[in-house]
């Protein structure tokens, strides 16, 4: 392992580890960051997980989820027909209650990029702060098996799309191999594929797939890696592994943001994906995020959820808290 | 309005079924007393849940009466496994009625619902559960076989976890065959009157617990009576050191578990977050009313200002109000008498030059409240370093060596708990080895287990309760 290697000068690395940035200098800042003691981790997220959210708190927290969740659709049997259905249902959740808000992204692979910033339209952000992101997996994802050539491509294809937030997998056999150095110039070498013609970036948002770290340890080291080499989001999983996102771990990647806020005073995202499909479980994060952070991370700029099926429990709650009863699937629209 | 000043999510007290007043429970049946009666309040509003009997001499001659009849005549011709139905039985109950003794708890202490629906409650039924298991056993209780009870057990227990002492002391005395007068603390006697409730739904044969509430006096009668064969005492070390005087000589078994001043030790190499959560669990959990509370903190000096910062922003989200509210993490103090002791000591904290520290909280008007309090620069010759302000105030004090850590965790009077942070497994090992404390626990603290004993060193009493040494303290060997 030529471990003395330079690994890229991005910009966050060298304000915190130095100039001379080597992969040995990474690998001893990782390495040094203190443990994290599974059984207390577990045992904080249970107790958040307990919080009684009700009535008001409870319809805020509803809305919020909606305007957090990036709505997602990744199956290979994709078609465009479906893209523009998921679209129109970002648009418009709930056509019973035009006072439901809309989603902050949909989520889709690179090649439907263009199918969903069509069916957009107007309603498409487009580098503005109003209106819904066009979120694509990029990046060989979910495996990340391809060559950097590949991924770099994949990722520069899905921009010049119209894509305005690139989700990226780490090399997970990289990293547990020890080779942090090219884990680290990987996301570099992606971010900078984010960048637009206009100078401007799509937000990277870099997948751990935290399923496959094994250890908390891993999770927390990997969370600051991707936020040392430039993420703007660290996210949990593809949602192509089990587990997927857990309460425990999104609450010690919530820890390392906030750390990193008070080392730096700057804001990283953080994205739970995979497995969280109901408003109970839903509120469970949001008190996890307002609890740990604080209440200004709930924000699409700041948070997200990764999720295709929560959209339509969160609809039925809210129907519930309108009418006093409650409906059925039959009456949310499956996508 | 923030998210975070969660709606209120009140826990009904519509489950409740109280009488406007009690009795004492003796030989099975509610019973009026002698000496009167007296209120018991809520902390948290100060307004009266129910007059309670004043047991007077009389009425705990009454009791021991009681007790020793149905010793002499039921409990001790039972089988160890038919006293075991009973125990199991009485387990049962508890679960079956955990969300009203929850209620009750939190309304009559001023706890937080979410730790007596949590912790407390949970605790109570796993402790009958777990003696129910041992009173067919009692050859493995480590006395040899065919081992015997000691007779009538009296039973004196504190406010801080009223109906959890209450199963600390009753499981293991009716499991060794003992039958027991239990007098439970003057400001929270109702969880115990609902307990007695469940010992007749489970038709326990009249007279083998009975509960006499009361003062002092009450208590002072009850451990002093001559037919008492076995004291048990929880609560503060000048109570116990008086106990120890007046039933010496007497050849009364006692066990006393008496106050603490444990040191929660946090190494450098510590996992932070969970230390931080582990110190805020040690200390502020019941209100800091634990006798094994982790209420001086010692940090490595060179990881001191992170541990300490990260305790303040942790300390800004815990939630003060009504104990009945699902979200509330800390609740009111017991007493006024309480309240008072908690803010004298902290007042001198803060004269003795420490540095005093509360997050921004809203108290209620009505009621016994104090706010979660941190002190920083606290010497060993402080006063809040040496005794024990049973409240939610925590002294920080520093350490550079292990040697030093360990010097300062047992230079203290007290020797119940303690608690070590660490990553490394060898060094906690080294630790806990030279720590002078009941009980050590490692990247943890306040955990309970009915399996494990609990006791203390020094002036923290003796004995040990809980587990197969909890046992032995209510039985002799048959030589």
């Amino acid at each position: 392992m030529t471990i003395e290697r330079a690994v890229s000068p991005a910009q966050r690395a060298l304000a915190i580890l130095g100039d001379d940035l080597t992969e040995s200098t990474l690998k001893r800042y990782l390495d040094g960051i203190p443990g994290v003691d599974a059984v207390g981790l577990e045992q904080r997220a249970a107790a958040l997980g307990t919080r009684s959210i009700k009535t008001t708190s409870k319809a805020w927290a509803l809305d919020r989820i909606i305007e957090l969740i990036d709505l997602t659709t990744l199956e290979g049997a994709d078609t465009p027909g479906k893209v523009r259905s998921l679209v129109a249902k970002a648009v418009l959740p709930d056509p019973s209650d035009l006072s439901t808000p809309q989603v902050a992204a949909v989520c889709v692979y690179g090649d439907m990029v263009p199918y969903a910033v069509e069916a957009l339209g107007a309603a498409h952000s487009a580098g503005t702060d109003e209106g819904i992101n066009v979120a694509a997996v990029a990046t060989a994802f979910p495996s990340g098996r391809a060559s950097l050539a590949v991924k770099l491509a994949d990722t520069a294809d899905a921009v010049a799309a119209g894509a305005d937030e690139i989700d990226m997998v780490i090399d997970r056999g990289a990293f547990l191999s020890g080779r942090y150095g090219r884990v680290f110039d990987e996301i570099v070498a992606v971010k900078e594929a984010c960048r637009r013609d206009d100078g401007s970036f799509a937000h990277l948002k870099v997948i751990l797939e935290t399923g496959e770290l094994n250890t908390y340890d891993n999770v927390r080291r990997a969370s600051w890696l991707a936020i040392l080499a430039g993420g703007d989001f660290i996210k949990t999983s593809t949602g192509k592994v089990a587990p997927a996102a857990t309460l425990p771990v999104t609450l010690l990647m919530l820890e390392v943001v906030r750390d990193w806020h008070r080392l730096t005073g700057e804001q990283i995202g953080v994205k739970p994906a995979g497995g969280i499909r109901s408003s109970k479980d839903a509120i469970k994060y949001v008190v996890t995020v307002a609890e740990t952070v604080g209440e200004e991370w709930l924000q699409p700029h700041l948070f997200r959820f990764g999720a295709s099926s929560l959209l339509n429990d969160v609809l039925l709650q809210r129907q519930k808290m309108k009418t006093g009863h409650y409906s059925g699937a039959d009456y949310v629209t499956i996508d | 309005m923030s998210f975070l000043e969660y709606a209120p999510a009140p826990e009904s007290t519509a489950i409740l079924d109280l009488k406007p007043e009690y009795g004492l429970f003796i030989g099975g049946e509610f019973v009026a007393a002698g000496g009167g009666s007296f209120r018991t309040i809520s902390p948290a509003t100060e307004k009266q849940i129910a007059l309670i009997a004043n047991a007077d001499d009389a009425d705990v001659d009454r009791a021991v009466a009681a007790a020793r009849k149905a010793y002499d005549k039921t409990w001790s011709k039972l089988s160890g496994r038919d006293r075991g139905k009973y125990l199991f039985r009485i387990a049962r109950l508890v679960q079956e009625r955990a969300r009203e003794l929850a209620v009750a708890e939190s309304l009559d202490n001023g706890k937080p619902i979410k730790e007596s629906r949590d912790v407390d409650v949970p605790l109570v039924a796993a402790w009958f559960f777990y003696y129910a298991g041992w009173a067919d056993k009692l050859d493995y209780a480590g006395l040899g076989a065919n081992p015997r009870a000691l007779g009538v057990a009296a039973q004196v227990i504190p406010w801080n976890f009223p109906l959890l002492m209450l199963a600390w002391k009753i499981a293991p005395a009716l499991a060794a065959g003992n039958t027991v007068v239990l007098k439970p603390a003057e400001t929270t006697p109702l969880t115990a009157l609902l307990f007695a409730e469940i010992l007749q739904q489970a038709d326990l044969p009249a007279g083998v617990v009975n509960i006499i509430t009361g003062a002092g006096e009450t208590g002072r009668a009850l451990v002093n009576h001559p037919d008492v064969n076995k004291v048990a005492f929880t609560g503060s070390t000048a109570v116990g050191r008086e106990i120890a005087r007046s039933t010496a000589g007497s050849g009364k078994k006692l066990t006393l578990e008496l106050g603490g001043k444990a040191a929660n030790i946090v190494f450098d190499d510590a996992p932070i977050d969970q230390a931080v959560e582990g110190i805020v669990n040690g200390i502020f959990f019941n209100q800091g009313h634990v006798c094994c509370a982790g209420s001086r903190l010692l940090v490595q000096e060179n990881i001191h200002d992170d541990v300490v910062e990260r305790l303040k922003s942790r300390l800004s989200t815990l939630r003060v109000g009504d104990p009945l509210d699902k979200n509330t993490d800390v609740g009111a103090i017991n007493s006024a008498e309480q309240l008072a002791r908690i803010r004298e000591l902290s007042d001198v904290g803060e004269a003795e030059g420490a540095e005093r520290w509360s997050p921004a909280c809203d108290l209620p008007a009505e009621g016994f409240w104090f706010a979660p309090t941190i002190f920083t620069n606290v010497s060993t010759s402080h006063r809040i370093a040496r005794e024990e302000i049973f409240g939610p105030v925590l002294s920080v004090l520093t350490f550079r060596t292990p040697a030093e850590a360990i010097a300062k965790a047992n230079n203290t009077p007290y020797g119940l708990s303690a608690g070590i942070w660490s990553d490394k497994g060898s060094k906690i090992l080294a630790v806990a080895d030279k720590l002078r404390a009941g009980v050590v626990w490692a990247n943890t603290f306040n955990r309970f287990d009915p399996a494990s004993p609990f006791g203390g060193y020094k002036e923290s009493g003796y004995g040990r309760e809980g587990g197969r040494q909890g046992l032995a303290a209510y039985l002799k060997g048959s030589k």
